[in-house]
């Protein structure tokens, strides 16, 4: 039986989705090994003393959850466990309330004593990118006069020593696309001179590679749910990204085997090709 | 009230997921409203979004709080202005002033920063010692560097015709770009997965509870 490429692809399809699916019901247990890129950003949050305030920015929104949400909540959890204090900003518009989510939910679970305004803050989403990132340098209070809930930022307690953006110890920026983690390095490490680090999704992470290199403009980078589940695994959890990565390698292998499959069809045609061309010459 | 709309938004959810998975099998109907639904609601979203979280905040609320202290605002808010100014075709030449503004200062931003960040700062990360006393690995990586920038950047010399000798360096510069491009379709596809992975998740776990 022959089959059309429109029915073939819907096999892949069909096949993929099962494949995708079976190992999130039945989980396999596979490990992940850690590449340099996850520790150098583990690092950096490790070693920042206690007492230091730090900013996330959540840029990003929901379409992205899948890969970027584990992270945040991975660095709200090391950065809290190190006594840490965060400041949450955002540069895309629904980045406020996915914080929120995140934050209520490592409080719920693991830090039920951190107070809001002395442990954490939430400035809320501003518009303008780089230009706000430029301004964050020359004073934070001008650019958020006050946070995402209307309490001002001289009431703030944890702020009060946070004048510009050269006070905080590392900005870590979870990075779905434009603007986010390249407005960052160019602002916040290559003007200011703080340190940046980071996750963004899979298919913007070839992108930043070149900025961890000697000039530090990128400390580490967690690219996608494979960097995730590596940070997971640093911090000795099985989190949210360990658990979907066994869905992960198993479509990764069946695609590898697709991809074999398919080269192997188009030998077997060229061959047959030149088979009935040799016959014809033949006579 | 709140428990009904709650379960009432996962299977809506749900509905829709399958709607644009159903574009797999052919196009169709069912794919064909998910997809207007979703332009439709994003639209007015982002109106919505930007009045309140932008305007209002920024521009509306310190107008009408203190006038006289913001009345710098009203530059903004006229270039602002002349923007919608294209909505007629009779004064859409109007809307070619703010434009211009945006468009400069985006490029003088953009060539400050992309000049430090992009150009200097780069150069300046392959100016290194590629010798790395006690590790070897660390000091192969450090001449793939060297020799894959000098060629990869070669690669785009189009000044001289690439031949002989000179066609040496590109064919290498060739392979640095092919094995970017390679890691770039493997990190695409490690990006397409998570995405359906997130879609499955959803479905198994917050619709049906099959997951925990």
């Amino acid at each position: 039986m022959k089959l059309t490429p429109l029915v073939e692809r819907r096999i892949i399809y069909i096949v993929l989705f099962v494949a995708v699916m079976l190992p999130l019901i039945f989980p396999i247990g596979w490990r992940t090994e850690v590449s340099t890129h996850a520790r150098m950003a583990y690092d950096l949050i490790d070693k920042t003393h206690a007492g230091k305030v730090v900013i996330i920015s959540f840029d990003y929104d929901p379409s992205t959850m899948t890969e970027l949400h584990p992270m945040a909540l991975s660095m709200i959890e090391h950065a809290w466990s190190k006594g840490q204090k965060i400041i949450v900003t955002a540069l895309w518009p629904q980045g406020p309330q996915l914080a929120d989510e995140a934050f209520e939910q490592i409080k719920k679970t693991k830090f039920p004593n951190k107070v809001y305004g002395e442990d954490y803050v939430n400035l809320g989403y501003k518009v303008g990118g780089m230009v706000s990132i430029q301004a964050m340098g020359r004073s934070m209070q001008e650019v958020f006069p006050e946070d995402s809930s209307g309490l001002k930022y001289e009431d703030i307690p944890m702020l009060k020593n946070i004048t510009t953006l050269k006070d905080v110890a590392y900005v870590s920026s979870l990075s779905a696309g434009d603007p986010g983690m390249k407005n960052w390095i160019m602002g916040a490490h290559d003007m200011f001179g703080v340190a940046v680090t980071g996750g963004t999704t899979a298919i913007s992470a070839p992108g930043f590679i070149p900025y961890i290199n000697s000039q530090n403009q990128l400390v580490g980078l967690l690219g996608g749910l494979k960097a995730a589940s590596e940070y997971e695994s640093l911090m000795g959890v099985v989190g949210p990204a360990s658990v979907k990565m066994d869905a992960q390698s198993v479509a990764h292998l069946l695609i590898l085997v697709f991809i074999a499959i398919g080269n192997i069809k188009v030998l077997v045609a060229k061959r047959k090709k030149s088979q009935q061309e040799q016959e014809v010459t033949n006579g | 009230m709140a428990e009904f709309m709650r379960v009432f938004g996962l299977y809506l959810g749900a509905f829709f997921t399958f709607c644009i998975f159903s574009f797999l099998y052919k196009d169709n109907p069912f794919y064909k409203l998910a997809e207007q639904i979703f332009v439709g609601i994003s639209a007015a979203y982002w109106l919505i979004y930007i009045i309140y979280n932008t305007l209002m905040p920024n521009l509306f609320d310190k107008l009408i709080n203190d006038f006289s202290g913001n009345a710098i605002l009203l530059i903004p808010a006229a270039l602002g202005i002349m923007m919608l100014m294209r909505i007629h075709p009779k004064t859409a030449w109007i809307s070619r002033y703010p434009l211009a503004l945006v468009i400069g200062t985006s490029a003088a931003i953009s060539m400050l920063r992309y000049t430090k960040s992009d150009l200097l700062q780069q150069v300046s990360a392959t100016m290194i010692n590629p010798i790395v006393p006690g590790s070897v690995i660390e000091t192969v990586g450090r001449f793939l560097l060297i020799i894959g920038t000098i060629c990869g950047i070669y690669f785009f010399y189009f000044s001289k015709k690439q031949e002989g000798v000179y066609a040496v360096p590109s064919k290498i510069g060739i392979w640095f770009l092919m094995m970017s491009f390679g890691a770039s379709f493997g990190y695409t596809v490690m990006a397409r997965v998570s995405l359906l992975i997130g879609r499955l998740e959803f479905l198994l776990k917050d619709w049906l509870h099959i997951i925990q």
